[in-house]
């Protein structure tokens, strides 16, 4: 049973957009943006993925437990990403009681 | 075929075990069935190992003073007894062994999605077999199972690389499977078996596999690093250099909780078929088990922080993670109750797969409130890293999940081999096993809450008498254990032939001759009735 | 393959996760060594990519189609594509690094400040690029089996899923890069 055969123009549209992309993450790279620089970075990243996810992987094409399997998958590692540094960001929190204050000194990283 | 008798005897009938002979025909096998055999095999022998291991430890701790062997030796036999019983005997047991051999005969398949990945799974899991008993027999490894840094990356001379590299490996076989009975249990089904007509056990087994799928990469990816700082000397998990230890315990225990239920969850699903088999009664409450299974996996992967509340994690943190890990409980909870609920009213018989069931639900239920106790922050950071922890995950997984998996041998054991095995022995074996588990390990309650650490080769001479009395109970529970192996082998040639049915009991693997056909059925069942219509017509006794 | 690619995801992801944290609280460093990477030849490596993905894209339509000579044609470009990415990765940029003294545990000679830190950049540097260079010589080996394969003219319209699904898995491992490539070499900032 064939699959969907994607019409070869497409593949060549989706490769020049992910060129130009390259192009535009290098390029804002250059430019100072402050904290915007890494979201721009990610953003047109996760741009890229998914055209390669629904054009080259046929994601598109594809049935919805294919979809909800690459859910899945990017649920997980969020989940893994979240738990860990929501421990890790916030052990500097740990108040101190005031009698111990000025004796305790936090730990610096 | 055979001539026509009343009852064909198994010699004269062609099935999976008589089809071909000779040592290829096994060790190149694609048939799901022997893949389980040679599984069953394998697991078989490093129980032994894994156990020796333990009987050497509880010997030491006979006395306070450790007579028998030297710290440095005792943290090598805790950290292998941990390693081999965790990564090569527990994860694989029932999925590799009963879940292989039963997920095509329950969904009325011929055989897994991927018969020869199936059989790779096998090979992967020997060599990392063979990886671990390498750093066993070449000095051992004292890190613990649980790998810890920076003891494991810095410190530690002993085998690491050798006993990671043999776990990173056998995670594969893990995931290769998980892949297999995803793949299988949704695109294979009968005609007819919706997903709610599922017997239960396909449900544990199918949450299992997720975990077992999402949860064993990170692991794999965490021991690489753990490797890779040991050679290169750089300092990921190293404190002087920036490295954070706890991120090694975050990474470790994201899959190595979740991996716990690996080990519960299809125990479970074991526990949900014997119980209604033995009660000849429909299972209550069958949507609510089967989405608990689903829910145990998911909430499993939110909980792991519960194992680091004393290692230095946020405070915060830990609220968080020990909330959670209140909310895991309930799921299994249901279970209890929807079993318990299953016998009332039912038409119990006790033998010896109903006894491992009770045991199971007993025991699993004991240790899972301890648990509650050790989800407690407050509580937790009296008796963390105490025997109550000890006492906790071995009632969980020896009183859980070892019972629910010899429950379901001997259940099977008749589909598996086409004989029986001798009940009465069965049954006394079950005692055995209960009465030595439970003077083994009741106990280590009481010692790990009187405040004996854990991993320790020696100990305050006032926890001396209920060392001894735990000692002696393993001692038993040993016991308990070898007479299994001396009955079901002398019943591999000697026991009773066996029918289809022996049990009377519902599910299309039933519905075949004892020990099937290489290809299962002779033709593709179709499924017309809920899973344990008990009840509602003549079940075949044969 | 892709329940498989679900596992990559979580085997990369423990990866990044480390790398997150430890960006997070060592930026100036990162920031540091990520200069010290030639962005001019990371971009020329994901174009190159990229464009191995485009024609392992070209050469499962072809196989959709039946033409087997095209099919070996994309096959053998996607290969050629990737073992010079690969060759660059190593052969160029690892050589560089290693000569210049920014190989931790192996050649390290920088001691100035925040030297330490700057050293795990460069692990998680190696490490990541390292582990997704082994997924692309396996992916190599693939498709190596899959040219002899399609030489021997075992796919059609009616069998080609081999192909489709070594596809899924280069384009992963295009993916994997698609996301390294910012993390790696742009968060310094160059301006």
């Amino acid at each position: 049973m064939v699959g969907h055969v994607v019409h070869k123009r497409l593949y060549i549209l989706v490769f020049a957009a992910l060129i130009g992309l390259t192009a535009l993450t290098t390029g804002v790279a250059f430019i100072d943006l402050g904290k915007w620089n890494t979201l721009a970075a990610l953003a047109i990243a996760v741009c890229k993925a998914s055209l390669v996810v629904l054009f080259f992987m046929h994601l598109r094409w594809s049935s919805g437990l294919m979809r909800m399997v690459l859910l899945a998958a990017f649920v997980w590692f969020a989940i893994l990403v979240a738990l860990t540094l929501s421990d890790e960001f916030t052990r500097q929190w740990t108040p101190v009681p005031s009698s111990w204050q000025g004796q305790v000194q936090q730990q610096a990283r | 075929m055979g001539t026509a008798v009343v009852e064909p005897g198994i010699e004269s009938r062609v099935h999976y075990l008589n089809a071909s002979y000779g040592i290829k025909s096994w060790l190149l096998t694609t048939d799901h069935k022997r893949i389980a055999l040679l599984y069953l095999a394998s697991i078989t022998f490093f129980f032994f190992v894994g156990g020796s291991a333990a009987v050497l430890m509880r010997l030491n701790l006979i006395s306070p003073q450790g007579a028998l062997l030297e710290p440095a030796t005792y943290n090598k036999l805790f950290s292998m007894h941990g390693i081999i019983m965790v990564f090569l005997f527990m994860i694989p047991s029932i999925p590799a062994v009963l879940g292989n051999f039963l997920v095509p005969l329950m969904i009325g398949a011929r055989d897994l999605a991927f018969p020869r990945l199936n059989l790779l799974s096998w090979y992967v899991f020997v060599v990392g077999g063979c990886f671990t008993l390498y750093a066993v027999i070449a000095g051992g490894v004292d890190t613990g199972w649980t790998f810890y840094t920076p003891l494991s990356t810095t410190y530690s001379n002993t085998n690491v690389i050798s006993a990671a590299l043999g776990v990173f490996i056998a995670g594969f076989s893990s995931i290769l499977t998980g892949l297999n009975f995803v793949v299988t249990i949704h695109k294979m089904r009968a005609p007819g078996l919706t997903w709610f007509r599922l017997p239960l056990f396909l449900w544990a087994i199918y949450a299992t596999s997720i975990i077992q799928i999402l949860g064993t990469p990170v692991l794999a990816i965490t021991l690489t690093l753990v490797a890779l700082e040991r050679v290169f000397h750089v300092g990921v998990f190293d404190p002087a250099v920036g490295g954070d230890p706890i991120l090694f315990q975050h990474l470790f225990w994201f899959y190595s909780h979740p991996a716990v239920y690996i080990m519960i969850l299809p125990s479970m699903g074991v526990v949900s078929e014997l119980v209604t088999a033995f009660s000849k009664k429909r299972i209550f409450g069958y949507k609510f088990i089967a989405f608990s299974s689903v829910a145990i996996a998911a909430i499993s992967f939110l909980v792991w922080g519960h194992h680091m509340f004393v290692s230095g994690q946020s405070v915060y943190a830990g609220i968080v993670f020990s909330a959670l890990s209140f909310a895991v409980a309930i799921p299994s909870a249901i279970k209890v109750f929807n079993w318990t609920a299953t016998l009332y009213k039912g038409s119990v018989s006790y033998q010896a797969p109903m006894l491992y069931a009770l045991g199971f639900i007993g025991l699993f239920t004991m240790g899972g409130l301890t648990g509650l106790f050790l989800a407690t922050l407050a509580v937790d950071a009296h008796v963390h890293g105490t025997y109550f922890v000890v006492a906790h995950f071995h009632y969980i997984m020896v009183g859980g999940a070892v019972m629910g998996y010899m429950g379901g041998l001997h259940f099977w054991w008749p589909k598996i081999t086409g004989r029986m095995y001798p009940d009465g022995w069965a049954r006394l074996a079950a005692a055995i096993i209960f009465i030595g588990f439970n003077l083994t390990f009741f106990p280590q309650y009481m010692l790990g809450y009187l405040g004996m650490p854990r991993r320790y080769a020696v100990y305050a001479p006032e926890f001396q008498v209920l060392n001894v009395m735990s000692s002696a109970g393993a001692s038993i529970l040993g016991v308990g254990y070898l007479i299994p192996l001396v009955y079901m082998v002398w019943s591999m040639r000697y026991g009773p032939v066996a029918g289809p049915n022996p049990w009377g009991a519902k599910g299309l693997e039933w519905q075949t001759p004892s020990p099937p056909p290489t290809e299962n059925f002779e033709e593709t069942p179709k499924v017309t009735e809920e899973a344990y219509a008990y009840g509602t017509e003549e079940t075949q006794v044969a | 393959m892709w329940v498989f690619l679900a596992t990559e995801v979580m085997f990369f992801g423990g990866l990044f996760t480390a790398y997150i944290l430890y960006r997070n609280f060592y930026l100036s460093a990162f920031e540091t060594g990520s200069r010290l990477l030639n962005v001019k030849i990371g971009a020329a490596n994901t174009a190159v990519l990229l464009c191995s993905s485009l024609t392992m894209a070209l050469g499962v339509r072809a196989a959709q189609l039946g033409k087997k000579k095209l099919l070996i044609t994309f096959l053998v470009l996607t290969l050629l594509l990737g073992l010079t990415f690969i060759g660059v990765k190593l052969g160029l940029e690892w050589r560089h690094d290693y000569l210049e003294g920014f190989a931790p545990g192996v050649h390290w000679t920088f001691h100035g400040t925040d030297s330490r830190h700057l050293e795990l950049f460069f692990c998680f540097y190696f490490f990541l690029t390292g582990i997704h260079a082994l997924h692309m010589v396996i992916g190599a080996g693939i498709l190596t089996v899959l040219i002899i394969m399609a030489g021997r003219g075992r796919f059609s319209p009616q069998r080609y899923n081999p192909v489709e699904v070594s596809g899924l898995y280069w384009h992963f491992v295009d993916i994997v890069w698609i996301f390294l490539y910012p993390l790696l070499y742009l968060i310094g900032g160059r301006y």
